[in-house]
């Protein structure tokens, strides 16, 4: 669990951060949203203190982040940046094994976990383990960059923009990989990104920032129906509002007894795409695996925020 | 395609033009001259006067490979390049020999205009050759072990003793291997003092920026003091530090000699050393710094890990840089007895000798030219992907 309090960062005169408080339950994601010069990424590097605080405390799990020497504190927070960051003269393996390095682990189960990340994020060991970063596709780079934040299995990661430079399919992709990495593993992650679909896409709890300052901090059906302030309401986007709201539930939780023809929907996909098949196949209604239709009625009524 | 491949369709190319103008140049020019004795004013010969009927056949292989160049694929070139190396040369020792009577010490037969043209005509055709073929770098490693060996060789087997060079040579062979020694000690120790001062003066001032301008202040105004002018100011400085500080004298500490030449090299290698460092270490990728203090490396193990092995092609750039400029700047510490070919080359001027400074001159020259090329290979051979993100 993280501990925001009152935390506070001014460059002279400038407030880069302004007094926010907020708190990450254990095993959550919360994801920081704005728009560049918001302050998002200040106070995510507050958190493992690459930038030091002006006022304010962080606490992860009760433990005041001051109390450690900054290094000390880093090793225990993973940490993955946009482009990856990877060394360039040390292998897949050596980049993985960083922080384990740093903490003084023995060859044997520095190598055995480096093989386990490897595996995790697809990556086959006996393939990828002696690669150097060049060799690697942007999506592989930005996997061994994860795995490297993970190393040390720590309880926290912090990400900072980690899909920025990847090309639509692959982020889609990697998104869906961390959010199931996350639960298999049960990390408490906060992620920045300046895009509102990848922050309800992964995020359990959305904090939305502008000038420093925290305007919103909710669960991303409260962000989508009660906006807070208008620049929050912009920053969703009105028009694309239903659709975000549409992929925020799963087939399975609008089912309801009822019969239809065509092929059935897996009940994990998201009503978004149960919309979309509607809409293209021109039906009103779709069944559902193992019983059960979605009709387009419910559809339009989930679009509109109302509970089915 | 590079403009390079059009040397390689039939016709004639450009550069292969010049090459033989150079080479046509120089046979028309004096190839040797013969004098009576060291001192007195000579007689310039062409290759053919020197040689006689040998000399004609030289003169025309000489023309027919210069003009077949203009016209051949590179291996080729290559081949009638190195060939035309081995006859200029050759034919040089052959004059000499022709021309000096049996058993003449005093006469002397120096290299002539002619010759310097034809040989550079054919390096030239040679560098063209070499970049055209675009060599694997093991090939080019093999290339420069050959060369030297086979200069070793035709050194050792006498075909060229009678030449004036050579005489000077024969005259001094202990002292020349004696300053060969010294030079290069003098080359590598100021390259060697000038890497451990200068390495870690670029790292404290990359960390500490304020120190930035006031270091590269210094070292660039050392930079531009000229050399005559530095030992001006060393030779009573070092003089009076040896005269009145116990120990000194014991230490090596003297106005003149090879102290005062290392200092020089010393202070003119700190600038490329220091700002190679400084250029390097700016130059590592924001990410990657970010990633290592972001995962817990401290300041040192980040430098020591990431940043330092990230700097390695800029450091080997400044050691190339460094060597041969010192290799090169040597010499002057034969001005102030500090040893080394400079030894010849000013007692050389002095006597107005010009083949005892060619003996100082010549081994300089072959010395900066393989560092160089051994360097710049080994900077080839470091993968230039691995230094970016």
């Amino acid at each position: 669990m993280i501990e925001i309090e009152n935390l506070t960062k001014r460059y002279g005169p400038l407030a880069a951060v302004e007094d926010v408080s907020l708190t990450v339950e254990r095993g959550r994601i919360a994801a920081l949203v704005g728009t560049s010069g918001s302050g998002k990424t200040t106070l995510l590097r507050m958190i493992n203190r690459l930038v030091e605080p002006t006022s304010g405390r962080v606490r992860i799990d009760g433990t005041d982040t001051a109390a450690l020497p900054p290094h000390l504190l880093r090793r225990r927070i993973g940490y993955a940046i946009q482009g990856h960051g990877l060394f360039p003269h040390r292998s897949v393996a050596q980049n993985i094994a960083t922080v384990p390095r740093l903490l003084g682990w023995d060859r044997p189960r520095i190598a055995a976990r480096v093989d386990e990340l490897l595996d995790l994020f697809q990556l086959p060991p006996g393939e990828f383990r002696d690669r150097m970063p060049h060799e690697l596709s942007g999506g592989q780079q930005q996997r061994v960059g994860v795995a490297r934040a993970l190393a040390a299995k720590p309880d926290l990661l912090l990400m900072d923009e980690p899909f920025g430079a990847l090309d639509p399919v692959i982020r889609a992709q990697a998104q869906a990989d961390l959010r199931r990495i996350q639960r298999e593993l049960g990390t408490t992650l906060v992620i920045v990104t300046h895009d509102m679909a990848e922050a309800i896409t992964l995020g359990d709890r959305i904090a939305v920032m502008e000038r420093g300052r925290l305007l919103q901090y909710a669960p991303p059906r409260e962000i989508l129906t009660a906006p807070a302030t208008p620049f929050v309401a912009r920053l969703i986007g009105t028009d694309e509002r239903p659709f975000h709201l549409l992929s925020l539930t799963c087939v399975a939780d609008l089912a309801q007894p009822g019969e239809a023809e065509g092929p059935p929907l897996a009940p994990g996909a998201s009503l978004r795409d149960a919309l979309a098949l509607c809409l293209w196949s021109g039906r009103a209604a779709l069944p559902v695996e193992g019983g059960g239709v979605v009709t387009l009625d419910a559809l339009r009524r989930a679009a509109e925020g109302l509970p089915p | 395609m590079n403009p390079a491949a059009a040397g390689t369709r039939p016709g004639i190319s450009r550069p292969a033009l010049l090459f033989a103008a150079v080479g046509l140049t120089g046979l028309a020019l004096p190839f040797v001259q013969f004098r009576a004795n060291r001192i007195v004013g000579g007689e310039g010969l062409s290759l053919p006067d020197a040689l006689g009927p040998w000399g004609w056949a030289a003169a025309a292989l000489v023309v027919a490979v210069l003009l077949a160049l203009s016209r051949v694929p590179p291996r080729a070139a290559l081949v009638a390049a190195t060939c035309g190396l081995l006859a200029v040369t050759l034919s040089a020792g052959a004059a000499a020999g022709a021309l000096v009577p049996e058993g003449d010490r005093i006469a002397r037969v120096s290299l002539g205009a002619g010759f310097w043209l034809l040989l550079a005509a054919f390096a030239l055709a040679l560098a063209d050759a070499l970049s055209r073929l675009a060599l694997r770098p093991a090939w080019r490693w093999a290339l420069l072990a050959g060369t030297v060996a086979a200069i070793a060789l035709i050194l050792g087997t006498g075909l060229l003793d009678d030449l004036s060079v050579m005489r000077e040579y024969a005259a001094r062979r202990d002292m020349f291997w004696r300053e060969a020694q010294r030079h290069l000690a003098l080359a590598f120790g100021s390259l060697g003092a000038a890497l451990a001062v200068g390495l870690p003066l670029g790292i404290v001032i990359h960390e500490a920026p304020r120190l930035r301008g006031a270091v590269l202040g210094v070292l660039n105004v050392v930079q531009t003091i000229p050399s005559l002018a530095l030992f001006g100011i060393m030779i009573p400085l070092f003089g009076w530090i040896a005269a009145s500080v116990p120990g000194a004298a014991a230490a090596g500490i003297a106005g003149i000699g090879a102290f005062p030449a290392l200092v020089a090299l010393f202070l003119y290698s700190l600038l490329p050393v220091v700002s190679n460092m400084l250029a390097g270490l700016a130059g590592v990728p924001p990410g990657v710094r970010e990633a290592a203090a972001g995962l817990g490396m401290t300041r040192a193990q980040a430098l020591a890990q990431v940043m330092i092995p990230l700097t390695l092609p800029v450091l080997l750039a400044a050691v190339r840089i460094v060597l041969v400029q010192n290799i090169g700047l040597a010499v002057i510490a034969g001005l102030i007895g500090g040893g080394g070919f400079g030894s010849f080359v000013f007692q050389g001027l002095n006597q107005t000798a010009m083949d005892l400074v060619l003996l100082g001159a010549l081994p300089t020259i072959a010395l900066a030219l393989v560092s160089g090329i051994a360097l710049d290979l080994a900077l080839d051979g470091l993968d230039p992907r691995k230094g970016h993100a």
